[in-house]
């Protein structure tokens, strides 16, 4: 047989814990079968998961490259094999391949600025893994902001982590925000775009956002009106996807496929591609 | 340049196919069709086949992985079976030209293995086109039709067959050919030439150009008004994806037996409504987008990215075989003639 490993041939994970986040969203953790992380990966590339039968997706990695035991996914449910994972127990064979696409320049153009993530919903799934990694690297970054919002308490991802975890670190201001009063929170309430523009921010941050389109469309119009330019901000995107890797031309825009030249985009990249998307 | 009587060429063939699977352009039913070769049977004098070698590279639908599932246990099983020796015969220009196209997609990083070992394990007889046809522009992306590519290729002049090696592959079989060939035939090869370019010169799409494609070019063409009448009548049925030797899109589907999981890797079209529809919404709603996608990619995306050339070959296909007689001409005619800067 051929030495080069086939891209589309999968190898096998094994779920070893599943967790529940909100109403529709769960955190499955990932391993090789001999307990190991399955390969190595960026901070916001993806990973295509199978189960034999139901059919392929893929998903962004949740967990930081900084853990080296194992890769988290969190998934919505929304579509079969989604549906078919959120009935998934521990020691559930699926199969994993990866890793897809070009992750977020946290080396490159992140180091030495201050971050200011700004998630909506599962949005923050994606988004997760750069937190962790910079947090695992706290001396490289500056000052770091997250504003996170979603429907409601229940529907906030990772909620115990973002309270017992990034709130309690240094140099990390943590912003929460629901869409409507909740009986026992005492938080701030109304949604992502107008808690952004009313924490009135400095313009100095490099800014990363990802949520429904409809809070980046918004969220993005607030920063270009506080002063932030479009080089300043970064996106990842989600497309249908099924080879991951510029070949089945499913996630093709313009001359670009999301699944290699993606799915993290500056906004001002992305608004040279053809309004597709 | 070694040859052969016309009359000598089944000999030949048949030398071919003692060492590997030889496909030959055979007239079927519904039109020539490259086909096993076996004793007795003819070869076309179709210009075409109807569709293109790139089914012997890249198949309408192959078998990528199996699976065993039992209970929460996978087992991945590989039954890969990609690695013999092929021969094809007799395939076009445009046809070879689109195997580079192709190759530039699966052989780039990273690379398509099964693809991959079907070209190491294909050999491409070319043959020169002695009769292009109207439905023909391959001259228009600058393919030779006189002087196809591959790694042997032949001329067919009145009373013989002439051959020439090209690549190492190529060259080696020839060689091994040699007790049903001679030395000679340059002449033949030369006479048949003048012949074809005499013919090419005289074709109705001789002056399609495409010239103000390209590389770069997506600004130009992607809000084109053109679009909406262009794409007007389209069923969106897939036709010309289907038949097209460049198309690459696929999709990956798992089938459920009664002994396991087969995934398969098959053919799909950006045509299709579905294709790039998602739970969370539907970035090409209408046909407009889909025809657009289609072209775009062959005169504009494709060139982009891939050192200016371009993603059709100018078979003529999808010119014939188009139920509403829409094709890639029209759409060149229709958006170069319209004032896009
Ligand atoms: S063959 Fe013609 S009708 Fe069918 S999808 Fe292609 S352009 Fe549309
Ligand atoms: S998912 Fe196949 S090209 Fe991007």
């Amino acid at each position: 047989m051929n030495n080069v490993k086939e891209p589309l041939i999968p190898s096998i994970g094994v779920i070893t814990d599943v967790r529940i986040d909100t109403p529709d969203v769960k955190t499955f953790r990932v391993v090789t079968p001999e307990g190991k992380k399955a390969f190595l990966h960026k901070p916001g590339q993806c990973a295509m998961l199978s189960i034999p039968g139901v059919g392929e997706a893929m998903f962004s990695i949740t967990s930081s490259p900084t853990n080296t035991e194992f890769m988290e996914f969190s998934i919505k449910k929304c579509g079969c094999v989604t549906e078919w994972l959120h009935q998934a127990e521990v020691g559930q064979q699926v199969t994993i391949r990866g890793p897809y696409g070009n992750g977020f320049p946290v080396e490159e153009k992140f180091k030495g600025k201050d971050l200011l993530f700004i998630a909506g919903g599962i949005g923050l799934a994606p988004l997760r893994s750069v937190i962790n990694y910079v947090r695992a690297n706290r001396a490289d970054y500056g000052k770091v902001d997250i504003v996170y919002g979603s429907r409601s308490k229940d529907d906030l991802v990772d909620y115990n982590e973002i309270i017992s975890e990034w709130m309690t670190d240094d140099g990390i201001n943590v912003h929460l925000t629901i869409d409507r009063e909740q009986e026992g929170w005492t938080g701030h309430v109304g949604f992502v775009p107008a808690y952004v523009k009313e924490l009135n921010f400095t313009t100095d941050k490099t800014a990363i956002l990802c949520g429904p389109p409809i809070m980046i469309k918004f969220t993005l119009q607030g920063l270009l009106e506080m002063g932030f330019e479009k080089t300043q901000i970064y996106t990842t995107m989600e497309l249908r996807m099924k080879c991951g890797i510029g070949k089945c031309g499913r996630c093709n825009i313009g001359d670009k496929y999301v699944c290699k030249d993606g799915p993290v985009f500056r906004m001002d990249e992305l608004e040279e591609l053809p309004d597709e998307y | 340049m070694r040859k052969c009587k016309v009359e000598n060429i089944y000999t030949l063939l048949g030398e071919i196919s003692k060492n590997a699977k030889l496909y030959i352009p055979v007239d079927q039913v519904n039109g020539a069709k490259f086909t096993e070769y076996a004793e007795g049977l003819t070869l076309s004098n179709a210009l075409k086949t109807e569709r293109s070698i790139k089914d012997f590279f890249f198949p309408q639908t192959e078998n990528l992985v199996d699976f065993k599932v039992s209970g929460k246990i996978i087992e991945i099983i590989d039954n890969r079976s990609e690695m013999e020796d092929f021969v094809i015969f007799g395939a076009r220009a445009c046809d070879v030209r689109s195997m580079e196209i192709l190759d530039r997609v699966f052989l780039s990083e990273p690379v398509d293995t099964y693809y991959a070992n079907r070209r190491a394990h294909g050999i491409i007889i070319s043959m020169a086109c002695n009769r292009p046809a109207e439905t023909c522009f391959c001259s228009t992306f600058g393919i030779d039709a006189s002087k196809p590519a591959g790694d042997i290729v032949c001329y067919k002049g009145e009373n013989e067959y002439v051959f020439e090696g090209v690549t190492e592959k190529g060259k080696n079989l020839l060689e091994k050919l040699n007790a049903v060939t001679e030395n000679g035939g340059e002449d033949t090869a030369k006479i048949v030439q003048t012949e074809i370019k005499t013919i090419l010169d005289k074709l109705p799409l001789k002056d399609v150009k495409a010239d103000k494609f390209g590389k770069d070019k997506t600004d130009k063409f992607f809000n084109a008004p053109e679009w909406k009448t262009l794409s007007e009548a389209c069923l969106g049925c897939g036709t010309c994806t289907f038949v097209c030797p460049t198309c690459q899109c696929y999709d990956i589907k798992d089938f459920n037996t009664n002994s396991g999981v087969k995934r398969f890797r098959c053919w799909d079209s950006c045509m299709y409504s579905d294709f790039t529809r998602m739970s969370a919404g539907q970035p090409r709603p209408t046909q407009l987008e889909r025809f657009r996608q289609r072209f775009m990619h062959k005169l504009v995306y494709y060139p982009t990215n891939n050192d200016g050339i371009f993603g059709c070959v100018g078979c003529g296909r999808c010119l014939s075989r188009c139920p509403i007689s829409m094709n890639i001409v029209k759409v060149m005619k229709k958006l170069g003639e319209g004032d896009n800067e």
